[in-house]
């Protein structure tokens, strides 16, 4: 093989191939291609079936993402068929996998995490700077060195509001902050749907309290960055900020072991 | 033949003494298991003088084998659960106990100095049970454990008198107490190395710079997140000879004394070789690592969120630099720039900063690694993750690195093809294996078709491990690997249309092998009954989360799948997910 030159080489490696994309038996697959000869190969290949491989190489190229398994069997067994299309399909959709990309994952947790500090001044120009001259490039979306504003929506409330995590520092400032974004405008909404009845007119404005421990009324809950929904308060402040999509502020009764992950879990799956 | 007579003739009239001698500067497990190969003597004399054992699979032999034929061992290295777990496609709970191991050591071998763990779940009884067993034990290296605290760790601390090296690299640890360091004996001064990177919690830092103060030989010291640093600077001034350091967090109010005194301590540190850490980072402190940053031979910046600018100018001072690991920020310009000033690059990594998201956040691109295999000689090993590649760039990669013995290129987007010309990447990583004679270590991504495997399996001699996801269209595929790699030891495959046929007709070469792994993929149940009747020296495990595969026709694939050669049998500590295929007798319950 060696010796060949790279033309004589690459043709040769054509036929072989044209060979195998016909529909050989397993049999002369197994004889031409196997270099180890082995007992376990009889045994095997009376159960030999048709094998045809389509290659469809432009198409799969065409399309970036998914291509669909290119096996067929020429006769027999599709029970095997439909269940390896099913498989393949239910592998190949939309939405994140498992697994991937592979990356360890106390590596998640560091995508937007120096967002939560400031940037001092110097170089937060420079940042820009380059930013600016990068042509043709693509903003540098890890809010770096500004806010970090989350979407925040609350049972009951059809409203949502939007808050920066940057100007937190903690979960309890948070958690106070949640009560000033929310405490009015629930207290407008139970109004307005208590008008009907006319009655509790004088319901005062309640603090919303308990967001943390799942003691009050409501709990607060986050999206992360994998789609979970997770409880706000079991990660280090700066882990949640830098894997939280959104918030949302849910009713404790509503809350049901099947919608939440918690960490713990995360970490074991 | 006469060579060999002689070397025959010598083995007689060397005395026992004279040869044990002489193994003893023989360091490389390979290298023994060789000796051990020669004769009967010779496996005699090594098995009693082999101060090292490597096991590869925990599961592959029992703790008695080992103890049994090498009696006198003194470090040992095992590693436990599929590589695939380090990406969460192992369920929790598969095995990989350390448990048994160390209770028959505790009994066996009085004089253990070193236990090096890799993906293994150890107790904190185990921790405990290491601590009093051993009289002389020198290190403990936990790299990707779980199951243990800072319990454990503490009675480490407290009975290990002469521990030389702690290492939790990357391990799970349930930090329960800060104080565990606290239980080093004020008398204790051995220590060398520690690594505490994993742990989420702040030490005790008094407690810390107490140690590392009065441990004299002290070259490695990994803090973690927690670590603040406006305290690193008085660390530092303590351990002025250290060599490898691992900031914590970077990052404190800005505050001039800070950095004054931090630039101080790190130019102090005259023997400094490796920098990591760098959480959180903030820019403007970068410079005081400035002064150590010529001698550096090592980096990982692979926490630190740098921009680019800053990376430029930080990667710019290091121009010793052998290995760099970094998050993509660095893009294309700046790999530029480390292609023209790090002339003794060795190895790169490139980790993404947003792994998930679906557009480019960084511009990064295939041409950043074209460069650097430019203009870095002496690259051999590579880690990029990317989200585009064309062949022409591996094409071209591969002919300016022919002395590449790793290369694992992760394009984000699976079954992305050459964004050029929109064909496959069979014929780009076909140029690496063809041209990278020593290759070792491969994984592919992108685009690719049953060709790609077949330029492996032609050409990838020295293959000793394997990386396939979202690849290949038929069995042709995988028979093309297993039947033209002659040297491969590891072989793991998600989501590829590969099946019963290649596995079976190259089930032979499995017993040649540490391991296969295969997950959603085409492997039917049936098939894997068959190859655990008829290879009893394989344990055919079936993972499978949804129930009992027999339950299902078995023609039905196989959710997961883990093969691997043991002289031990079937485990027995396998969780009810998964289920180990023997022999018919055994396996009717």
């Amino acid at each position: 093989m060696n010796e060949m030159s790279r033309n004589e080489r690459e043709s040769s490696e054509e036929r072989k191939l044209e060979l195998r994309l016909g529909p050989p038996g397993v049999e002369d697959w197994f004889h031409t291609h196997n270099k180890q000869r082995i007992s376990f190969g009889n045994y095997f290949s009376s159960s030999n079936n048709g094998f045809q491989h389509v290659r469809g190489n432009k198409e799969s190229s065409s399309s970036q993402t998914c291509c669909p398994k290119r096996v067929e069997l020429q006769n027999g067994d599709n029970n095997k068929v439909t269940a390896v299309s099913n498989t393949s399909q239910k592998r190949t959709a939309p939405g994140p996998v498992v697994g991937w990309p592979p990356i360890r994952s106390f590596r998640k947790n560091l995508a937007t995490s120096s967002s939560s500090k400031p940037s001092p001044p110097e170089s937060q120009t420079q940042q820009d700077m380059h930013n600016n001259v990068s042509a043709g490039k693509k903003p540098i979306d890890n809010n770096y060195g500004k806010g970090l504003f989350v979407k925040i929506n609350m049972d009951g409330v059809p409203i949502g509001r939007k808050v920066d995590l940057n100007a937190y520092h903690s979960y309890d400032n948070l958690s106070s902050a949640v009560d000033d974004l929310f405490r009015g405008l629930l207290k407008a909404q139970r109004d307005s749907s208590a008008c009907g009845g006319n009655n509790k007119k004088e319901e005062e404005e309640k603090v919303i309290t308990g967001l943390l421990d799942g003691s009050g009324e409501y709990t607060l809950v986050y999206e992360d960055n994998e789609g979970d929904r997770m409880l706000v308060g079991d990660v280090p402040w700066h882990m949640f900020v830098s894997t939280v999509k959104r918030l949302r502020v849910l009713k404790s009764t509503e809350l049901s072991a099947f919608t939440l992950g918690t960490r713990q879990d995360k970490i074991s799956t | 033949m006469q060579q060999q007579q002689k070397v025959a003739a010598l083995s007689y009239s060397f005395p026992e003494e004279v040869l044990e001698h002489v193994f003893s500067f023989i360091d490389s497990t390979k290298d023994r298991g060789s000796i051990s190969l020669v004769c009967k003597s010779w496996y005699e004399i090594e098995r009693w003088c082999r101060r090292r054992v490597f096991v590869g699979n925990c599961y592959a032999i029992t703790p008695a084998m080992v103890i049994k034929r090498f009696p006198k061992v003194r470090s040992i290295t095992l590693k436990g659960k599929p590589h695939f777990a380090d990406f969460n496609l192992v369920p929790e709970g598969w095995g990989g106990y350390v448990c048994p191991w160390i209770k028959a050591m505790a009994v066996a071998f009085p004089c253990l100095e070193e236990i090096k763990l890799k993906r293994m779940v150890i107790s904190d009884d185990c921790l405990d049970l290491i601590a009093k067993s051993f009289k002389n034990f020198k290190v403990l290296v936990l790299i990707s454990c779980e199951g243990f605290t800072t319990d454990g760790l503490a009675s480490i601390a407290a009975n290990c008198r002469n521990l030389r090296e702690l290492d939790l690299r990357e391990s799970e640890v349930e930090d329960i107490c800060g104080h565990w360091l606290s239980h080093f004996p004020d008398s204790y001064t051995s220590l060398v190395s520690l690594n505490i990177s994993c742990l989420a919690n702040e030490v005790n830092f008094p407690a810390l710079e107490r140690l590392v103060s009065r441990c004299p030989n002290m070259h490695t010291l990994r803090l973690n997140r927690a670590a603040p640093l406006d305290k690193l600077a008085n660390l530092l001034r303590g351990a002025p000879q250290l060599v490898e350091l691992g900031t914590g967090a970077y990052t404190s109010e800005m505050r001039p004394e800070v950095f004054t005194n931090l630039a101080a301590a790190f130019s102090g540190c005259k023997q400094m070789k490796g920098l990591s850490g760098f959480w959180d980072v903030l820019p403007s402190y970068l410079p005081a690592v400035y002064p150590v940053c010529s001698r550096l031979t090592s980096l990982n910046l692979s926490y630190a969120t740098i921009q680019s600018p800053d990376l430029i100018k930080l990667v710019g001072q290091c121009q010793s630099l052998q290995r760099l690991w970094v998050l993509d920020y660095i893009e294309d310009a700046g790999l530029d720039m480390l292609a023209a000033s790090c002339k003794d690059l060795r190895e790169l990594r490139v980790f993404p900063s947003d792994p998930f998201g679906l557009e480019a956040n960084v511009a990064l691109t295939e041409q950043g690694l074209v460069s650097v295999s430019e203009g870095c000689p002496k690259l051999h090993s590579v880690l990029y993750f990317c989200r585009q590649m064309t062949n022409a760039a591996l094409n071209t990669i591969a002919r300016n690195r022919p002395n590449m013995t790793r290369f694992r290129l992760c394009i984000i987007e699976p079954r992305t093809p050459d964004y050029l010309t929109l064909q496959s990447l069979d014929s780009g990583f076909g140029a690496i294996v063809e041209h990278c004679k020593d290759l070792q270590r491969l994984s592919l991504s992108g685009l690719l078709t049953d060709r790609v495997f077949e330029h492996i399996g032609t050409y990838a001699k020295k293959l000793e491990m394997l990386s396939v996801a979202f690849a290949g269209d038929s069995d042709l595929g995988l028979h093309h690997v297993l039947s033209g790699c002659d040297n491969l030891r590891k072989l793991e495959i998600r989501d590829c249309p590969f099946g019963d046929k290649a596995l079976l007709a190259n089930a032979a070469k499995l017993e040649t092998m540490r391991s296969l792994w295969m997950s959603s993929c085409s492997v039917s149940y049936g098939a894997c009954k068959l190859l655990g009747q008829k290879l009893p020296r394989l344990n055919v495990e079936v993972i499978d989360e949804r129930g009992p595969p027999n339950l299902r026709p078995d023609s039905n694939p196989v959710e997961k799948l883990y093969i691997y050669r043991t002289i031990s049998g079937p485990r027995l500590d396998m969780p009810g997910y998964v289920w180990t295929m023997e022999d018919d007798s055994a396996y009717l319950e």
